[in-house]
Formats: structure tokens, sequence, C-alpha cells
């Protein structure tokens, strides 16, 4: 059995919930903060990802990141590389899809912070990054690596925009959600079976964490 | 030393507008919740931006709008103790106190520091513990502890003891007596009990709908309260709008009496006389005296509040009299005489 999907699954993943684990903070805590107006309409463009198709997100980028379009082409000239359909590229879907699990997950753990906590350390003299690195996020800690495990869970059962913008080209942008498909479709049926097994171990462990996360809090 | 605040600050219908100086003494702002007297401390402290004003502490200027001074809450040196103690909860006492240490960088210079406050303000023992493993009282020393390593040049202290229960609200009431005293440099105390606002402070404010009403000593407030927000806070609770009948004459409109007062009555409202001033009388001629129906007793720890409603007055409201236990057994009736003293009544202002 060639593992290659596994490993590719589990990088593309581990990187996208690495960004979006940064991306979703910051953006979760200065969102938290910005007028009301703005807070909506913020809110709205972020959290959309989460309710559409995964193939409207893969079209989306497709538009934006395709050779021929605007990001893709400046990019192909810049770098002499593509965008697409390289294993990497699954990242920008990845990363997109699971931005909002993010997002909203971190917001919730921040609005339930004391506030007081933060000025009594502003007026103990305390710099904001460390009010923030060492006040803020260690109290909401559970809530966040709740949101992460919830993330890379999501990510790697990424299928519809993964398989837009990276295809399916075995040993090298194969995840095990596209071969899962491509085994079932060319009759491999006990391979995709064992995918599906191996698929499944890993969403049992990654949910037991969360239960784990969950219990924790109490 | 000393502090000097003028601010502006409108947030929705309430309006904020507050204007005093202060030594290096105990001021303590008295007023119902919603007041105004925590934001008042939040624009000291620069956790709430006012919309105008200026703060100057000890010559610095901390806040001014024209020349758009707004010195960050860090550079500010006000110590906040918060109601609710605001320790950090992922972090030991000791922790705690070592985030608030200023100045010194080496590690055995901050273990001494951190020692020393936490025999000083009797933590030993509780070092390692995280702030839910600590008692109320605890948890407040250790904050203050924070805040003393910390050299602030403001003391702020936000209700410091209402979360507290009564007998450890005592204790630790009489610790921060001491260390307040010992000071040196301005405090300022919020509270809406007025025992421990006259027990632990030498100024007092009182403030009422975002503003400053009376400002003076604890004896000038308490003693001769000139508004009747002043007279309640300081634990009136006998308060009559007035009608003037002559220069020394008022008519008390809830009791349907007409009552001698010290002093003039010119631009006086209401009156207040406390529950412990109206005396029961035997004499049927004396001054401001009147037969009222007893209408409730109510036991307190140590005396009586006695309801009344004078005979004459169907549906006027009750004026309240306290006294000792042991008297009102002597003389307890379901109807007696009782007199206003013309020396117990506030003359009270709108």
């Amino acid at each position: 059995m060639d593992w290659f999907p596994l490993i590719n699954s589990l990088r593309i993943a581990g990187i996208s919930t690495l960004i979006i684990f940064f991306a979703g903070i910051f953006a979760a805590y200065y969102i938290a903060k910005a007028p009301k107006f703005i807070k909506g309409i913020l809110d709205v463009i972020l959290t959309m990802p989460l309710v559409l198709p995964p193939t409207v997100v893969g079209y989306l980028l497709l538009r934006l990141l395709g050779p021929r379009r605007p990001v893709g082409k400046w990019f192909l000239a810049v770098f002499d590389t593509k965008l697409t359909m390289v294993w990497w590229s699954a990242i920008f879907a990845t990363s997109v899809v699971i931005f909002p699990l993010m997002y909203r997950t971190a917001r919730g753990a921040f609005e339930t912070f004391d506030e007081t906590l933060a000025y009594s350390g502003q007026t103990l003299g305390l710099s904001n990054t460390y009010i923030f690195w060492r006040i803020r996020m260690p109290a909401c800690r559970q809530g966040i690596m709740a949101g992460t495990v919830l993330a890379f869970a999501r990510a790697l059962g990424e299928y519809g925009a993964t398989s837009m913008i990276a295809g399916y080209t075995p040993g090298r942008t194969a995840t095990i959600s596209t071969t899962v498909y491509q085994l079932w479709r060319t009759n491999d049926d006990a391979l995709a079976f064992r995918w599906v097994l191996v698929n499944m171990a890993i969403s049992a462990v990654v949910l037991l964490a969360l239960n784990m996360l969950e219990k924790g809090k109490k | 030393m000393s502090l000097f605040v003028d601010v502006e600050k409108k947030l929705g219908s309430f309006h904020l507008q507050v204007k005093f100086e202060t030594g290096s003494q105990v001021l303590a702002l008295l007023g119902a919740s919603g007041c105004g007297k925590s934001m008042t401390l939040k624009c000291i402290a620069g956790i709430e931006k006012p919309d105008r004003g200026r703060i100057v502490l000890d010559g610095r200027v901390l806040f001014d709008s024209e020349k758009h001074i707004d010195v960050p809450p860090q550079k500010r040196r006000a110590g906040y103790l918060f109601q609710q103690c605001a320790l950090f909860p992922n972090m030991t006492v000791e922790q705690n106190i070592a985030c608030g240490i200023r100045g010194v960088r080496e590690k055995s210079g901050r273990a001494a520091i951190t020692a020393q406050i936490i025999e000083r303000m009797h933590l030993r023992g509780t070092e390692k513990k995280k702030p839910d493993q600590l008692s109320g009282g605890q948890q407040q020393r250790a904050a203050l502890a924070r805040i003393l390593v910390n050299e602030p040049e403001v003391l702020l202290l936000d209700e410091p003891f209402s979360a507290l229960d009564s007998h450890l609200r005592f204790r630790l009431e009489q610790e921060l007596r001491s260390i307040i005293h010992g000071f040196g440099k301005p405090v300022l105390f919020v509270s809406h009990d007025r025992d421990e606002v006259f027990r632990l402070s030498s100024q007092i404010a009182i403030m009422k709908d975002g503003s400053l009403e009376t400002i003076g000593t604890r004896h000038e407030v308490f003693g001769a309260p000139r508004t009747v927000s002043g007279a309640a806070l300081t634990g009136c609770k006998n308060i009559s709008p007035v009608r003037q009948r002559d220069s020394s004459h008022v008519y008390a409109e809830s009791w349907g009496l007409t009552l001698k007062i010290n002093g003039t009555s010119g631009g006086v409202s209401h009156i207040g006389i406390r529950m412990h001033d109206v005396k029961p009388c035997e004499n049927a001629d004396a001054e401001n005296s009147a037969v009222c129906q007893v209408m409730e007793e109510i036991e307190n720890p140590f005396s009586i509040t006695v309801m009344l409603r004078p005979v004459h007055e169907k549906g006027g409201e009750m004026i309240g009299m306290e006294l000792p236990k042991q008297d009102w057994a002597q003389i307890r009736k379901s109807r007696l005489r009782i007199a206003l003293p013309a020396d117990g009544i506030l003359l009270l202002r709108e």
C-alpha cells in the first residue's frame, strides 16, 4: 500500500491549520473590537466559506489563482510556477474552508474573556503583547484548542475544493479523500475500503482529542 | 503629591462630569451604583477615555484633550484594585505578584521583593496556589500585594470589599486602612457602603448621575449633608419635601407636620432626620412633636426600628425611629408621642 496520500493529507492539513491558527485568532481579536457595522460585514464575508459548497469555493479559487487569471498569471510570470495542480495548491482550498471554524471558535472564546484581567495587566504596566499571549490566550486556551482540532479535522476531510484546484495525480497531489473517490471509481473496492478505514481511524482520534478537551473545560 | 481631575464623558444618555483635586489622603467617592464612580477611576487609570478634560498626577499630565495627551495605562502608574480582584487565573500567587514588580530585572531581587510582600500581606503558604484556590480575602490581599510592588503613584480602590463576607470585610478593611494610611500618596476609594467610607476616608465626595454634588471632610458630609442624595447616601432614611411656613418653620409634606428648624428656611426643598435622632416624648407641648400610630416594629441585631405614622395624617408616609431594644421594651405601646428635635433636622436641597 502506497502511503503517499496519508502523508500528503497530513501535511496539507497541518500547514493550513498552522496558518489559519494565527490568521483566525488575529481576525477574531481585531474584529471583536471593530465598530458594529464593519464587524457585521466582515463577519458575513469571513463566515461565508463555512456555508458555501466546497465546489463554489474551488471555482472562486480557480478564478483567482488559475494560470490565466490575475494572481496565477502574475505568479507564473514572476516565479515561473503554477499555483494550481501542485500538492500545495490544496493548502489554499483547505485554508479557505477551515478559516471560519477557527475564526468563530476563537471569537467565541475571546468574548467570554473577562476584560478586567486585561485592564489590570495594563495598569500594572504589562505590554499589550504580553497580555495577549500570557493572559488572554491561556484563559481562552480550551476554546482555541477545540477550534484548532476541528479545523485540522475539517482540513483532512476536504474534498471538493481540493480536487478542483489540486486535481488527482497519484504520488503528487493525491490526498486520502481524492484517493478514495478515485479507487471507487476504478472499481478497486478492497483498497478503497482500506483507505476508508484509515480515514475513520484518524477521525476517531481527532474526536477523542476534542472530547478530552471538553472534559478539561469542566 | 496631588491629583487633579476634570473630565467629561458621554455614554448614551449618561453624562459624566466631575472635577476635583485631592492630595495625599483618602478621598471616597460615594454614590448609588451606576452614578459614574467606577467610570471616574477608569478615566484616571486610562482604561476609559474621557471626551474632554484634563488629568494631572503630581505635575505629570496624564490626559489633556486640548493638547492631545493621552498617556497609555501602562505608563500612568495608577494602582487599580478591582472588585473582582482580577488576579491572572493561569498564574500562581507568586507569579501574579512578580508580574507587578517594576524596575528589578534579576531573579534574586525579584524573588526577595515577592517574599517580602507575601510576608507583609500574610500570604505565606499560598505562594504556589492558583487564585481559584484562595479565599476571597486572600485573593484581594494578593491583588493588593501585586499593586504595591508595582509602586503606584495613586491608588484606585474600586469597591474592594463588596465580594466578601462581612466578617472578612472588616478584617481586610483594617489591613487596608494601615496600608493606605502609610501610603503617602493620593488614594481614591469607591464604595456605596457609607460605614466603610466613613471609617476609611478623610474626604468624601457625593456623586449623583455622573456629577459631583458635594465634597468635604467626612464629618462635614455626614454631619451636615446639604443635598437629598447626600443625606440618603449617608444613611438618612426619613426625608420629606417641605413648603416654607416662615423663616424658621417648614411644613413637611410627607408627614403633614409643621416643624421648627434651626437656621433659615430659604432655599430648603427637603428636610431629613436620621432614625436615631427621632425620640419618644412625654410632654404634650414639646416642640416638633406629634402623636403617632405604631405601624411596624423591625428588630435589628442590637436595636429596634419602629415605623410610625402621625395619627392626623391618613395617607402620609411613615417615620422611622431607631432605639435600643431595652428602651423600647420599657415604653412599648401602639400609640405614642414622638419628637423631631430641631437639632437633628437636616436642611436639604434637591
